[in-house]
């Protein structure tokens, strides 16, 4: 913000305020953050209690508890539903404490890539054990 | 970008102190933020002793009295001294307020008195409030129709309708509410504000406007709108007790009604 007020910025204060227009988006991430929040929810507390049981010996093997489709999509929709949320999480935080565009720029591409290709790998890693790799 | 230190010129420094005139029993120490741009040195905390047996029971009434009495240097944005105009608007015991609405006897300790919180100071508590009002100016806030109005020069609003500009139309864009917020701190040459967004939902919720698509059309931005993540700090310390993030979620939920 600092830069606005340099004597070197001669823009008027309407030229200023309205800078480069509208994105013309930002309703799809922001109800994408709500909807994975929501389903998040349920997901959380499934993966919780599977975990506790497990360890308690409950569901026999982690490799035959995975082997159930029903644990096995559930593991998955919470792996990239899980990812996806934060991915947008931290986007978020991002925009809102990186200033520099190039920076934010730079830091949202890392964060979606390296975000995205631990879901895969997650994803991947469940189905081969669970298709019985 | 998030400024977590103050930059250099702006550190603050101890200042002067004030002592109360003479045969002045009752006192009250008042710390205020002074900042002059002619002198070139760092802004400081000045201290004065208030007599309070002379002294009306508000923050204004005892800065004006620094003003008028112990310091004529002293610089604030003042005027109706009702609550009613926002030109007072500034942080006192760590809260933004209006300082003509705010009793002494409410503050702990020392009264410490600073500008609204991230802007620019003009010289001590007056900040310069040119770009936020160039925002309020974006926004276009006024009445914006193509049917022209009808023979009786009236445009009818039944009571349910002006009933939703309850809540609106009371702000005095004292500007409490935007410089109390860390989004705007951060983001304030994009992000409108809590101030201003509450105006832009004022006409959005207006009967009469026929620019609602346009208005939130304008408003459909990660950084004009989205960068409100309803920490309510607008809200806690609104002086006319009104309720800014509500008023930003109702414009986000308006959003998600015109998409499905």
């Amino acid at each position: 913000m600092a830069a606005m007020f340099k004597s070197t910025n001669l823009r008027s204060p309407l030229g200023r305020a309205r800078g480069l227009g509208t994105a013309k988006e930002g309703l799809h991430h922001w109800w994408a953050q709500r909807v994975t929040a929501v389903a998040l929810v349920p997901l959380s507390l499934w993966f919780v209690v599977s975990l506790i049981r497990l360890a308690h010996g409950e569901n026999g093997g982690f490799y035959d508890w995975l082997l159930s489709p029903i644990n096995a999509t559930a593991l998955i929709l919470f792996i990239a539903v899980g990812f996806h949320h934060g991915v947008l999480g931290l986007q978020v935080v991002i925009e809102d404490y990186v200033g520099d565009h190039g920076r934010r720029t730079v830091l949202i591409m890392l964060t979606k890539l390296v975000g995205y290709a631990l879901a895969a790998l997650a994803i991947v890693s469940t189905l081969i054990v669970s298709l019985g790799g | 970008m998030a400024e977590f230190t103050l930059p250099a010129n702006s550190k603050i420094t101890a200042g002067k102190a004030h002592p109360a005139p003479a045969g002045a029993k009752n006192l009250r120490s008042f710390k205020v933020y002074r900042y002059d741009p002619d002198d070139g040195a760092n802004p400081r905390m000045d201290t004065y002793q208030v007599d309070m047996d002379t002294c009306g029971p508000m923050v204004l009434d005892g800065l004006l009295k620094i003003k008028d009495e112990m310091d004529s240097t002293l610089a604030l944005r003042r005027s109706c001294r009702e609550g009613i105009c926002g030109s007072c608007s500034m942080n006192i015991d760590g809260q933004n307020t209006l300082a003509c609405l705010k009793p002494i006897d409410d503050c702990k300790g020392e009264v410490k008195v600073y500008p609204l919180p991230h802007m620019p100071v003009i010289k001590d508590l007056v900040p310069d409030l040119t770009h936020v009002y160039a925002q309020y100016a974006s926004i276009e806030p006024w009445m914006k129709t193509e049917t022209q109005p009808p023979a009786s020069g009236e445009r009818l609003q039944s009571p349910e309708e002006r009933e939703k500009l309850d809540g609106l139309w009371e702000c005095i864009l004292c500007f409490c509410c935007s410089t109390s917020c860390p989004s705007y701190w951060w983001n304030g040459d994009r992000y409108l504000g809590p101030a201003i967004l509450l105006q832009a939902a004022r006409w959005i919720n207006d009967s009469r406007d026929e620019a609602t698509g346009e208005r939130l059309d304008n408003l459909e931005d990660p950084f004009r709108l989205y960068r409100c993540h309803t920490i309510m700090n607008c809200t806690q310390t609104c002086p006319k007790g009104l309720n800014p993030a509500k008023a930003i979620a109702d414009i986000k939920m308006k959003m998600l009604e015109r998409a499905g």
